[in-house]
């Protein structure tokens, strides 16, 4: 059981947005994230709904998984949203004549739309970058990651070790949960209780997994050195790799897409 | 081909009492295309002597030539860790990547291999060890038979003349044991690649053409298998078990049961034993 979990939320399917290079992803999401932070209007905004749409439906996962990534982050809109809609100044909101304030608490217009405003931002936001986790596996991720960083290597980041460290976590990320599992339950056998007391008892409880956990990572750490060692690991300097990533027309029709996106939001944000 | 000279190590090198010494004088020559099993009770310094073969310990005295490289010289370091590759009991703990075909890469992507290249090599190292079924799968997900024979392709695909097991059985079950044993056994005769292997099973020491024993940093036998077995009593009083067939045997002619000594596997036995109830 413990062995099937998927890593990330990668939805392992073929589509359009999938084979597109993930170097070309990464940026246009941030091309993306900037283009959305630049919309000042509601107009602004069915352009990027447009463009969401239209990209979740060549994406092929399915428009209710998108939405679910909200969820996490549902409070921190919620809660911008009510600040923006109290704490704005401007012109009270009336409805049916009747000025909607109560003592200090006060209601205007322009707080009501910034408030919508602001949360849509953040959930085109939040939409955007999980299309990004969802179309693109950690492996592809790894890879863009590291390509990208690549020409900072000169001014000293270094990006391949840095590549491959994400690429050993996630490697190991199974195996630990494997370890942790076994753990447990040997000391379920000998008598340790994980399940009843207050938070604090089974926190403490957990030091003795987590004892053994941190001292066999320790020994496996040490003896993948070796191994990697033998295998003529020496940094990422003079590495090639087996799948170098390839930029296509593709590629190009999708930064092309984007392109128009944000001049539409900047064209948008002038003239209405 | 290695060649090893009165090679003496220590894990404290401010030390040279001799009673320190984990390895004390070994003199070893493995020639090209062979296949030698290397036994040893725990803290033999087995183990140690694997890791001078592909300079991860230097020789503290003495020196270890591989295919006429000294280990000691650090600009071949690289080199002689590809013609001597080295596989280690724990599959989990030598595969880095978290797809079958990508760590089978890893060692050529170390090494500068051109893409196209390491598309090949990897072809060829799945196809020598009968994994080219699962090069897409995740090694998580794979029994721990077929780990270990991922980590032999990943080193295979250096294209190395020798590779040094490190008691590359011990951590599996016994599916997995023989996947394994019948895999080195094809790389030793099939693709005459040099097998030094490191191991505390008999049954798997029988298969090789000549076996060390070592004991207290030394080696006290260096012969074929048959002549090695046969000497029940000295085995046991190195702390070491011969094979469950060559027992039976030997328990049979104490006895007083007139059957030869030196039966090594259990078809022999079987055909001994028939030949004696007739």
């Amino acid at each position: 059981m413990l062995k099937d979990i998927t890593l990330g939320q990668y939805f392992p399917i073929e589509s359009p947005i999938h084979s597109l290079d993930p170097r070309v992803k990464i940026l246009l999401t941030f091309a993306f994230i900037t283009g959305v932070f630049c919309v000042n209007s509601l107009w602004g905004f069915v352009a990027v709904a447009i463009f969401v749409l239209f990209t979740v439906f060549l994406s092929k996962v399915s428009l209710v998984t998108v939405i679910k990534g909200i969820k996490p982050v549902l409070f921190l809109i919620v809660f911008t949203a009510l600040i923006n809609l109290f704490m704005t100044n401007g012109k009270i909101a009336q409805i049916g004549g009747v000025q909607l304030r109560a003592g200090f608490l006060k209601i205007t217009e322009e707080g009501i739309y910034s408030a919508v405003l602001m949360s849509l931002r953040l959930m085109f936001l939040v939409v955007g970058t999980s299309l990004l986790t969802l179309t693109t596996s950690p492996i592809h991720l790894t890879d863009g990651i590291e390509k990208l960083l690549s020409p900072f290597a000169k001014i000293g980041v270094p990006a391949s070790e840095l590549a491959m460290m994400m690429t050993i976590a996630l490697r190991f990320i199974p195996t630990l949960l494997e370890e942790t599992d076994k753990i447990m339950k040997a000391q379920m056998a000998r008598g340790a209780d994980f399940e009843s007391g207050n938070i604090i008892n089974r926190a403490r409880s957990l030091i003795p997994v987590l004892v053994p956990l941190f001292i066999s990572s320790f020994r496996r750490a040490d003896e993948l050195a070796v191994a990697m060692e033998c295998r003529c690991y020496r940094g990422g300097k003079g590495r090639t790799r087996l799948n170098e990533l390839k930029m296509g027309i593709r590629d190009l029709v999708a930064a092309l897409t984007v392109a128009v996106l944000v001049a539409a939001v900047f064209v948008i944000n002038m003239y209405l | 081909m290695i060649e090893i000279q009165n090679l003496t190590y220590s894990y404290e090198p401010a030390e040279d009492k001799v009673g320190g010494l984990i390895l004390n004088g070994i003199n070893l020559v493995v020639g090209k295309g062979e296949f030698v099993a290397v036994l040893g009770r725990n803290g033999s310094g087995k183990s140690t002597l694997a890791k001078h073969i592909n300079a991860i310990l230097l020789p503290v005295g003495g020196y270890v030539m591989v295919n006429n490289m000294d280990t000691r010289d650090e600009e071949k370091v690289w080199d002689i860790r590809q013609s001597a590759a080295m596989v280690f009991q724990n599959p989990d703990n030598q595969i880095v990547a978290t797809v079958v075909e990508e760590d089978v890469a890893f060692a050529a992507e170390n090494l500068g291999v051109p893409s196209a290249e390491i598309r090949e090599r990897v072809d060829y190292a799945l196809q020598a060890v009968g994994m080219s079924k699962f090069r897409k799968s995740a090694p998580h997900l794979l029994s721990g038979g077929q780990k270990q024979r991922i980590a032999i392709a990943g080193v295979i695909a250096m294209k190395p003349d020798i590779i040094v097991f490190d008691e590359p059985t011990a951590m599996l079950d016994p599916v997995g044991r023989k996947e394994v044993m019948k895999t080195i056994g094809i790389l030793n005769k099939e693709y005459g690649i040099t097998i030094v292997m490191i191991t505390h099973n008999m049954d798997e020491a029988v298969c090789a053409d000549r076996i060390v024993v070592i004991d207290g940093g030394r080696i006290i036998v260096d012969d074929y298998p048959r002549n090695v077995f046969s000497n029940v009593d000295k085995m046991r009083q190195l702390g070491l078990d011969v094979p469950q067939a060559t027992q039976i045997a030997f328990n049979l002619k104490k006895a007083g049961i007139d059957i030869r000594s030196d039966i090594l596997d259990e078809k022999e036995c079987v055909e001994e034993l028939m030949k004696i109830c007739r």
